[in-house]
Formats: C-alpha cells, structure tokens, sequence
C-alpha cells in the first residue's frame, strides 16, 4: 500500500527538525494529555454511575457518523494540499485548502446542528452528568476544530497570495499537524463517546 | 518552483479508504448485539488502529525523524502511569 518516501530533508537546527515544527508537536502531546484527562474522567464517571444512558439512545449516531467521514476526508484533502505544496504545484495546494476549510466549516455547523437539537429535547451540559460530561468533551473539540479553521483560512489566504510557491511549505505542514490531530481526537472521542 | 527529482507521496487516497472502511465496521459493531466487554475491546480496537493511520501517515510519523517519534510516544508513558495509579486507588477506596 504504501510507496516510498524520500527521507525528511535535514534542516540546520540541532535536532535536523525545524524549530517551529518542534514546537508544535510538543504543543500537540500536551493537547494528548488535555483531551486524556478529560476522557479520563468520563470513563471515571460513568463507571460510577449505573444509571448512565445508552447514548445511542440520545445520540444521533448516523448524523455523527456522517461528521466523522467529513472531518476524516478534510485530512485527505490537506493532506494532498500538503503533497501538492511539495510538488511546487500550486493550484493544487489552494484548491486543497479550500476543500479542508469549508469541510471543517461544515463539521462545526452539523456540530452545532445536533447541539441545537439536543438542547430541545432536554440535553444541556447542567441537565446530567452525562449531558455535562457530553458538552464538556465535544464542546472542547470544536473549539480546536474552530481553532484549526481559522488558522486554515490564514494559510489559505497566504498559499492565494502566493506565500508558500517557492517551496517554502513549513507553515501548510504545521496548520497540517494540528488539523490531522484534531481528526485522530475526534477518532477516539466518537468512538468513546458516542459508540461504546 | 517544481521539485525537479519526483517525490513519491505515501499513498494517502489508500489509507483514507481504509479509515473509511473501519468506520463503517465500527458503526455496524456498535449496532450489535454481542458481549459488552468484546464489543468495547473491538470498538476501541478499530478507533486505536484509524488513529495510528492518521498518525503514522498523515502526520509523517513513520517518515520523519524518530525524535517526533519519541516525543509522540511520551504522553502514553504518563498515561499509563496514571492509569495505574487511578485504578490502584479505585481498587484500594473499594
């Protein structure tokens, strides 16, 4: 399945790693650590509590399960923007960054969609410990999904103004660190959270 | 400016079909009526293994330096650490 990959090219930096590319997974094993303490204490929570409801039984799974594909392929399409960056093709790093934002975009609004639904039917973060439990977690990824957006618009407006087509890409493989990250949570939390 | 020696690219369409297909089975698993304590050890086994291809793949890991490797593998150290020590007390408190 897998081809092969030139070697990562060695940079001037005394780990042969960028600096800021360094920085930003260290940056994501401390968000490991945030998003285990709160899966953490949901697992605590509701191995506490016998009365803690099946969440399909609340839970649109289907609809979720959809959200989960799209935010999946929003990684396919970064990362082949990421590939594109690299092979000094340019249409196909904005075309690729485009695709991912409004994916992301589109992740948050069904996000929000299912929030809205939830609340109507009784669902709030102070209702139960489940509801708060729910809100807490899911409500903490979409901000970092939100957060990603963002930061993809900026890099997306810069690979429009032509920023990263002198093979200068470090800044659309680190935006791509993160969003990648941000989907691999959304991996674990919706099978946590919404399936078992 | 084109990269003038062709770089070959992990084949990232075959790893998105593959997180798609594991999808598709962790949602039918869910779906199932099968024992509690197998359904969770698949489940969390579908959802580790779509991880570890995001992170291997999508992330570089198993391309890059070992050093992000190691830096990526950390948490899970302390974790299992806590671990232990959360249910050493859940064990002890009774």
């Amino acid at each position: 399945m897998t081809t092969a990959v030139a070697h990562a090219i060695e940079f001037d930096t005394p780990t042969g790693i960028p600096n800021r590319k360094l920085g930003v997974w260290l940056f994501l094993v401390s968000e490991v650590m945030f998003f285990t303490a709160l899966i953490g204490a949901y697992i605590v929570l509701r191995l506490g509590n016998p009365a803690w409801p099946v969440p399909s039984t609340i839970l649109n799974i289907p609809l979720t399960g959809l959200n989960t594909f799209l935010l999946i392929v929003s990684s396919v399409t970064l990362v082949r923007a990421f590939a594109a960056a690299q092979d000094g093709n340019a249409r196909g790093l904005r075309l690729g960054l485009v695709a991912t934002v409004l994916l992301g975009a589109t992740f948050l609004g069904i996000q929000a969609f299912e929030y809205h639904k939830l609340v109507h039917h009784g669902l709030t973060p102070s209702s139960s410990i489940f509801g708060s439990c729910f809100f807490t977690l899911t409500g903490f990824h979409g901000l970092h999904v939100l957060g990603g957006v963002i930061w993809l618009t900026i890099v997306t407006i810069k690979a429009f103004g032509g920023v990263y087509d002198d093979g200068r890409h470090l800044g659309v493989e680190l935006a791509g660190l993160y969003w990648h990250f941000v989907d691999l949570v959304w991996i674990l939390l919706f099978t946590i959270v919404y399936l078992i | 400016m084109a990269d003038i020696h062709a770089r070959q690219h992990p084949n990232y369409l075959g790893i998105f079909w593959g997180l798609l297909a594991l999808t598709i089975v962790e949602v039918a698993v869910a779906y199932q009526s099968i024992g509690r304590g197998l359904k969770i050890g698949v489940l969390l086994g579908l959802a580790i293994t779509k991880a570890l291809l995001v992170a291997l793949y999508y992330m570089h890991l198993k391309f890059d330096r070992r050093l992000l490797t190691l830096i990526a593998v950390t948490p899970f150290f302390l974790i299992s650490a806590v671990c232990l020590l959360l249910f050493a007390g859940l064990a002890l408190a009774g």
